[in-house]
């Protein structure tokens, strides 16, 4: 790896890390843990590492361990996506008396 | 630049500002869920965009894997009750760390020493940190599916062998940069990250979960932008570092909620403590459910202070059914939220709202500790540590300084409770022995489905 690659890489660690930190301080801690559940599915974009180890098939080793890894992340990104939508549908802002919308 | 790459490289873009946004729209409810689709549209662009990829030469092995992903998550997401969101919460630490490590350990096993002395680092990061963050994950997993006592399993000079472990694993880590050819010492760190990562999890209380899966969450974010590193993706970076970063913010706000430090936590073993009994003279005062439902029935406001006790009751229901009630006469009706109350950030209000409870009413502890003097009744459903006074009074007691409900300012405190024995850290809350406080004995639910009917009744 070239250096100025290194470096262009290193502006987007810290580009990134800046970034995360900015957007997530505003998150309310009402809505922590979905934020966990949803930063679980995007951390599961390491899906597209994986998808190049199982496809590339260079060894049969490296094929079976970037099966794993793809079965791993797409656990991760499918249900983190479902579960979140499923908490987040559950927050609900009050609408007219509560007690009649139950019924 | 050849058309196939240039797409990849522009939906890696795309992706990474709609992951962005998505986790934005997260600062409110009313956006959050809008957010969330982008991001979800942000993620099947990049796998599309990664499947043009001209190294990818056979697509079965792709469709297996993806398939048979799909066929775990989709059950997962669909069918985890809301109480059980800690463990598997934990649980998909320990895939997305495991999927880094293993992407990791295949690129080592075909690249070796031809990494070059930029890559080798930090792909020994990434392994070093996802397999440790692996079997810890699945520990803390285990521990909090009470398939493992959630109690710290400690034994005599604990600290030493975890840290001389640790060590050794580092020095693995260092050799590695100076020799990346020896194979031996890169699965010799392998084999030791794993075993670092349960031994560093087993110590560690169910009540300081919270913390620790904010912990492990920023250390799998951190292990997939170090993969990133190693196969020059930047997605990947962008995507590890916003959850490295976020688990990262959630670890320091859990251990400013309970005024500990990290290193506290990890290895500090709460509640081997031996500690100076205080304010314990005086007595408990039973009350039973006519009385409380009495008191809430004619409160101008009432304030409840759910715990994990609550959860483990599946009384969140219950408790919307009797809030409901004394709403319908006239009764002004809250809840204050502890952030470490429960066993992950926010736990609480997923589970609340779960109980059609608006967001409106969940207040945080800033916001309502100033309103409990002018509250008639907080009512405490299976929260001990969280307000416990001595935390603010007693400068000796082991949780002091860690910000409390102050509960105990209320006219009246009740309490529901099991039995009388003492909270998950063991401590004496010397609540129980105030003036004001009485104690309601029972199963959560149970009492709280009294508590409905009398109040009715009332």
């Amino acid at each position: 790896m070239a250096p100025e690659i290194l470096l262009a890489t290193f502006y987007v660690l810290i580009l990134a890390a800046f970034l995360g930190y900015q957007v997530i301080s505003r998150v309310p801690s009402l809505l922590h843990t979905p934020l966990m559940s949803a930063t679980n599915a995007i951390s599961g974009i390491s899906l597209v590492g994986s998808l190049v180890t199982a496809g590339a098939h260079q060894t049969t080793v490296s094929a079976i361990l970037g099966l794993c890894a793809v079965i791993c992340s797409t656990t991760n990104v499918v249900s983190g996506f479902i579960l979140t939508d499923r908490m987040l549908k559950m927050f609900k802002r009050r609408e007219g008396q509560p007690s009649k919308k139950e019924k | 630049m050849d058309p196939r790459t240039l797409f990849t490289e522009l939906s890696y873009i795309v992706a990474s500002v709609l992951f962005v946004l998505g986790l934005r729209g997260l600062s409110h409810p009313e956006s959050a869920r809008r957010g969330m689709h982008l991001a979800e549209v942000g993620m099947l662009l990049a796998i599309i965009g990664t499947l043009v990829n001209r190294e990818i030469i056979s697509y079965e092995w792709i469709l297996a894997g993806l398939l048979i992903g799909s066929a775990i998550g989709v059950p997962m997401g669909l069918m985890v009750p809301m109480t059980a969101m800690p463990q598997r919460t934990a649980l998909s630490h320990a895939f997305g760390a495991l999927a880094a490590s293993l992407v990791g350990v295949s690129e080592y096993y075909l690249h070796g020493a031809g990494l070059g002395p930029i890559k080798m680092p930090a792909l020994s990061f990434e392994v070093l940190l996802g397999s440790l963050t692996t079997t810890g994950s699945l520990i803390a997993c285990a521990k909090l599916q009470g398939v493992l006592p959630g109690a710290p399993l400690t034994y005599k000079g604990q600290n030493i062998f975890n840290l001389s472990l640790l060590g050794i694993t580092i020095l693995c880590f260092i050799l590695l940069l100076v020799f990346p050819g020896r194979a031996e010492l890169f699965y010799l760190m392998l084999f030791l990250s794993f075993v670092f990562g349960v031994l560093l999890v087993l110590p560690i209380g169910a009540a300081d979960m919270p913390v620790v899966i904010a912990l492990l969450n920023s250390y799998a974010g951190l292990a997939s932008a170090a993969t990133g590193m190693v196969i020059g993706n930047n997605v990947l970076i962008i995507a590890g570092m916003l959850d490295g970063g976020s688990g990262f913010i959630l670890s320091i706000v859990m251990c400013r909620a309970m005024n500990r430090s990290i290193t506290n936590v990890l290895f500090g073993a709460f509640g081997s403590v031996s500690e100076t009994v205080t304010a314990s003279n005086g007595e408990m005062h039973a009350t039973n459910i006519e009385d409380v439902a009495i008191l809430l029935a004619y409160a101008r406001q009432a304030v409840f202070v759910p715990g994990y006790g609550m959860a483990t009751a599946q009384a969140q229901h219950v408790l919307r059914q009797l809030a409901d009630a004394l709403e319908e006469r006239g009764v002004t009706v809250k809840y204050a939220i502890h952030p470490v109350a429960g066993r992950m950030p926010g736990h609480m209000n997923v589970l609340l709202a779960e109980a059609n409870v608006p967001y409106s009413q969940l207040q945080e502890l800033e916001v309502i500790n100033p309103e409990f003097p002018s509250t008639d009744v907080a009512v405490v459903i299976g929260a001990n540590d969280v307000v416990n006074p001595d935390a603010r009074d007693n400068p000796k007691s082991i949780i002091a300084g860690m910000p409390i409900l102050e509960v105990d300012r209320a006219k009246t405190v009740v309490v529901l409770k099991r039995g009388q024995g003492k909270g998950f850290s063991g401590l004496v809350n010397p609540l129980f022995f105030k003036p004001n406080c009485e104690m309601l004995y029972g199963d959560a639910k149970e009492s709280l489905t009294n508590l409905v009917q009398a109040v009715h009744a009332a």
